[in-house]
């Protein structure tokens, strides 16, 4: 086994760990650090990808490698965006959790309530 | 031999990545994160990308990591009401089967990837001459691609306003982030002091030999956004009022000079972006040096967060 | 689409369809202020004339418009193009922009003896973003500069969601944020694979290359999957009704109306250009079932709202599915291709109509929450008599939603209905026919209530900025004007209104629409909760309450965050197997 065919499968690997701590962990600060886990695994995977294409004395497709950098970015620039909107949200509510609404057989209105 | 010297990052950063994952405390997990970080440059330097690992360990770990710290550590409070929230024992367990599954398969695509693989690398070897510049990955990010580092300085800049947009309106208009007051003979003070230039001529010098060798903008930019957040955070400055007209001026000169050259192309060389004979390399240095401030600028901003104090002297009250 | 890039004449108009609303974003940033809005006014003179420039030069030349960036072409460089089916979404996009832009101008002026404002400033900023992100998608023909425009949208979005500021809206902006981006690095694992396998990630060569195998359903599967989560396509829609509802009304009709078609776009892009031999009958089912669902789930759970916004939110989902039903009837079973043709097109005018509709419908409330100071429908009584026209502009675009005559819906319904005869799919003819009378049902529910006479004593009429009414109403317009669309299309599709079947379909709609609202729409006072159920005296009353409830705590449970992320990964797996089952 090669490197890329190692860090190919070990991207697969991040991938399901992340998605699993994406979907199960509630605290929205975990599922930013989930998806930065997913994000990496699928840029290593691509960097497998670039390595699989090295030729002509390149250690690698300078293509994807190029891509990466502009993904790197952009992910950091969608985790700067979350975290700011996360922590302004506790600042407002004091809370932190995605669920909000109630369940629709509690929703029924108290007509008083609902002319608040 | 050559295969333990794979296997053992890899599998150290697949042991960190499940720690990051399961981890009971956040803030552990976020620590967790940045030595994973740490670990996977490791990886790009093994899968030969070097300009890769100098992004990821500048971006990806050292910025990703330092908001994700500093969020964890301010949402500590926040903890124990969102473990109350953990999904049923049957749920998570529905959950590891089907991200194992999503993790089988993907395995199965890339071991069945083609062999030999397909690579655009001898075109851009073949093309590469005419543009100047002796790094293969430049050249794809400042010719045959640019429009992508364009639409990538452009989403900086959005995520920038998407960041100022959360700010309470009545602090509108005024400087980011708390004032930090570090004790001013402490040691953090005494680094803001003495890395901040060996740190600025790093990421220049980063910056400057990426036309030809490993590094860039990106790399450089982030170097030199960290140390102006490291002189912020020791309170030996203040984050500028963000309505001040010079510093939004500062941000939007880089991608502006970009999308003028762009332009200029469509007269002098026959399409948007492109570079008449002979101009390529010099035109591309124009566009990085104007884009690199910007970018340090934007990047540090956006780390700065939202405005948080109205801006001192100045009781303009912003009503929606 | 023509794999050869080459520079067309008129090219040079695409890249200043996409690069003319970021400029105005910068231009309005460093200016600041009132000045936001003035660069914005001009950017969208600009922007409208360039997306008619480009409709004009296609018409003239009949082929597509291409663009070579930096004169590279692909593989190693980009090309934009310009198509049919984006000259068209491009137009409809600088129309109802236009719409919104001049009803913003009475939201989000910044007001005397302040220098800058945060709301108008952004807002100003954000539309302009999401309009030079729309133009990036319909225009790129590259997997990951395509990736690029997901997040420009996604990040112009979200800000709009959360303009407010309020704890609430916040939180409905981080579930969708956080959902977006799953969304997009599904999308992104999917064309990272595209590339591995095949060595370029542009649509019109990898038209030319693309073969079935693992890597390729996988990629597939991933990149579809990662799309439905950002366009909310049932079961993946936790993050849409409270995100679109709780937005400003001129915010809410960006998100409602447009910012949902740039992934599904892309969607078709794939499915019907990139690799239109791969997804098969099985996803295309699979796909439309997802579509039904929403239709159901979407109107059944908009009848239930007690709120206007809710309503019209809930209206968005159901139509999203709309869009989704024209897979399989673009499926030609001899070849095993999607293909260009009758099911395409209406699916593609559904979608226009909904956008002028949906933009009409929000403002339209916006209007009349800014009167009466609410927008609770059961207390809508006299909305008529206060703000006629803003109702007059939401009933016009219901009843364009309903695809009666003459709208661009109802020319989009019998393209489609005519493409599920030819297929022999009776099935989603029902689903169509199903749908257009729960939409029915819950115009008439709101339009039953606001015609009301309130019972108080007659209060004033009430001025409203006329030209955000006449926004509105022109929007509204638009999407019946839409119905004159059949005369580019072949065939007789728009019959006279007085045709006789055509009056016999409408009274049928309109009474079985009347009895569905009767049926499943809540009643004050409030309905009775499951407990209270049995009290209810008609047996009928009974089941259509329980009906009702069910599908609203199903749209509950659904919507839950680990219920939605475990359906993204199921349905993945599901789209993955049923791509890799066709041949």
């Amino acid at each position: 086994m090669n490197a890329a065919t190692v860090f190919g499968l070990l991207a697969t690997a991040l991938v399901g760990v992340g998605l699993y701590g994406f979907i199960v962990n509630p605290q929205p600060l975990r599922k930013i650090l989930a998806f930065n886990v997913i994000g990496s695994g699928v840029f290593l995977l691509f960097g497998a990808i670039a390595r699989r294409g090295a030729a002509l004395g390149l250690g690698g497709d300078p293509v994807p490698q190029a891509l990466l950098i502009t993904g790197i970015v952009v992910a950091f620039s969608a985790t700067a965006l979350a975290v700011t909107v996360l922590l302004r949200l506790f600042d407002e509510t004091g809370s932190t959790t995605l669920s909000s609404g109630v369940a629709p057989s509690a929703s029924e209105p108290d007509p008083a309530k609902a002319r608040e | 031999m050559i295969e333990v010297f794979h296997l053992v990052p890899a599998l150290l950063i697949g042991a960190l990545a499940v720690y990051t994952t399961v981890a009971r405390d956040t803030f552990a997990a976020t620590v967790g994160f940045i030595a994973y970080g740490l670990m996977l440059t490791v990886a790009w330097v093994q899968l030969h990308g070097v300009d890769v690992a100098l992004t990821e360990s500048a971006i990806g770990g050292g910025l990703t990591g330092l908001l994700l710290v500093r969020a964890s550590a301010k949402l500590r409070a926040t903890e124990a009401a969102a473990r109350a929230e953990r999904p049923r024992a049957s749920t998570r367990l529905a959950a590891a089967i089907l991200a194992a599954a999503v993790s089988a398969g993907l395995a199965i695509a890339v071991l069945a990837l083609p062999d030999p693989a397909p690579t655009l690398a001898p075109e851009v070897l073949a093309n590469m001459g005419p543009t100047g510049v002796g790094n293969p990955i430049t050249a794809v990010l400042m010719a045959f691609r640019a429009t992508d580092t364009l639409l990538e300085a452009i989403v900086l800049l959005l995520a920038l306003v998407g960041v100022w947009s959360l700010a309470p309106d009545r602090v509108w208009g005024g400087r980011p982030g708390p004032r930090y007051n570090a004790d001013p003979d402490g040691i953090l003070a005494f680094i803001a002091r003495v890395l901040p230039p060996i740190g600025i001529i790093v990421g220049i010098y980063i910056f400057w030999v990426g036309a030809d060798d490993p590094g860039g903008k990106f790399q450089g930019a982030t170097i030199v956004a960290a140390m102006w957040l490291l002189v912020l955070m020791a309170g030996l400055t203040d984050a500028p009022p963000i309505s001040r007209r010079l510093l939004r001026a500062g941000l939007v000169a880089g991608p502006v000079a970009f999308i003028a050259i762009g332009f200029a192309g469509v007269a002098t060389a026959g399409a948007f972006l492109a570079y008449p004979d002979g101009w390529s390399k010099p035109l591309i240095l124009v566009v990085e040096f104007a884009l690199m401030p910007s970018l340090a600028l934007t990047l540090g901003l956006i780390m700065a967060g939202a405005p948080e104090r109205a801006e001192a002297a100045s009781p303009r009250e912003a009503a929606p | 689409m023509t794999a050869d890039a080459v520079t067309t004449p008129g090219g040079l108009l695409l890249p200043l369809a996409v690069l003319v609303p970021f400029l105005g974003m910068i231009a309005g940033l460093v200016l600041g202020g009132r000045n936001a809005q003035r660069v914005a006014m001009v950017t969208i003179v600009a922007g409208v004339a360039i997306a008619l420039g480009i409709a004009q030069s296609m018409l003239q030349s009949g082929d597509t418009l291409v663009y070579v960036l930096g004169g590279f072409a692909p593989p190693l460089g980009i090309a934009l193009r310009a198509d049919g089916l984006s000259v068209v979404m491009m137009v409809a996009v600088a129309v109802v922009i236009g719409g919104i832009g001049v009803y913003a101008r009475g939201d989000f002026g910044t007001p005397d003896g302040v220098r800058e404002a945060r709301a108008p400033l952004m807002y100003w900023l954000l539309l302009l973003a999401v309009w030079g992100s729309l133009n990036l998608v319909f225009t790129s023909g590259d997997l990951f500069t395509l990736y690029v425009a997901l997040e420009l949208l996604t990040f112009a979005g979200v800000p709009l969601v959360c303009l407010d500021g309020k704890g609430e809206t916040l939180r409905s902006a981080l579930r969708y944020l956080l959902f977006a981006l799953a969304g997009s690095i599904f999308y992104l694992l999917g064309a990272v694979l595209v590339y591995g396998e095949w060595g370029t990630l542009d649509v019109a060569l990898l038209a030319q290359r693309v073969q079935p195998g693992p890597v390729t359903w996988a990629a597939a599967a991933l990149m579809t999957t990662g799309l439905l989560a950002k366009t909310a396509l049932f079961p993946l829609h936790l993050w849409l009704p409270p995100a679109h509802a709780g937005a400003p009304p001129a915010a809410s009709a960006v998100l409602s109306a447009l910012v949902v078609k740039g992934s599904f776009f892309i969607v078709v892009r794939l499915w019907f250009d990139a690799m239109p031999a791969l997804p098969g009958f099985a996803a295309a089912q699979l796909l439309a079932g997802l579509g039904a669902a929403a239709i159901i789930v979407g109107n059944v759970v908009a009848l239930r709202q007690e709120r206007l916004k809710l309503l019209i939110a809930y209206s968005t989902l159901a139509q999203i599915g709309y869009l989704f039903i024209m897979f399989p009837l673009a499926f030609d079973a001899g070849t095993g291709a999607f293909v260009r043709g009758e099911a395409l097109a209406g699916g593609m005018l559904q979608a226009i109509s909904h956008a002028t509709a949906k933009a009409a419908m929000f403002l339209a409330a916006g209007l009349i929450y800014a009167t009466l100071g609410h927008d609770r429908i059961a207390d809508l009584a006299g909305a008529a008599r206060r703000v006629p026209l803003s109702v007059l502009a939401f009933a016009l675009g219901g009843v364009a939603l309903t695809g009666a005559l003459p709208s661009g819906a109802y020319v989009a319904k019998k393209l489609l209905l005519g493409a599920a005869d030819a297929s022999g799919q009776w099935w989603w003819a029902l689903v169509l026919q199903a749908g257009g009378l729960f939409t029915t049902g819950y115009v008439l529910l709101v339009l039953s209530h606001a015609l009301r006479a309130s019972a108080d004593a007659p209060a004033p009429r009430v001025r409203v900025r006329r030209s955000q009414e006449a926004a509105a109403l022109a929007l509204a317009a638009c999407s019946l004007l839409l119905g004159f669309a059949d005369v580019v299309l072949p065939g007789d599709l728009v019959k006279s209104p007085l045709d006789p079947g055509e009056l016999a379909t409408l009274v049928v709609t309109v009474a079985a629409g009347a009895a569905i609202a009767l049926a499943l729409g809540r009643r004050l006072p409030a309905l009775p909760a499951g407990a209270a159920l049995a009290a209810i005296g008609s047996p009928i009353r009974r089941a259509t309450v329980a009906v009702g409830l069910l599908v609203e705590r199903l749209d509950f449970a659904l919507r839950h965050w680990h219920v939605a992320g475990l359906s993204l990964v199921v349905l993945t797996l599901l789209f993955a197997a049923a791509m890799s089952g066709a041949r």
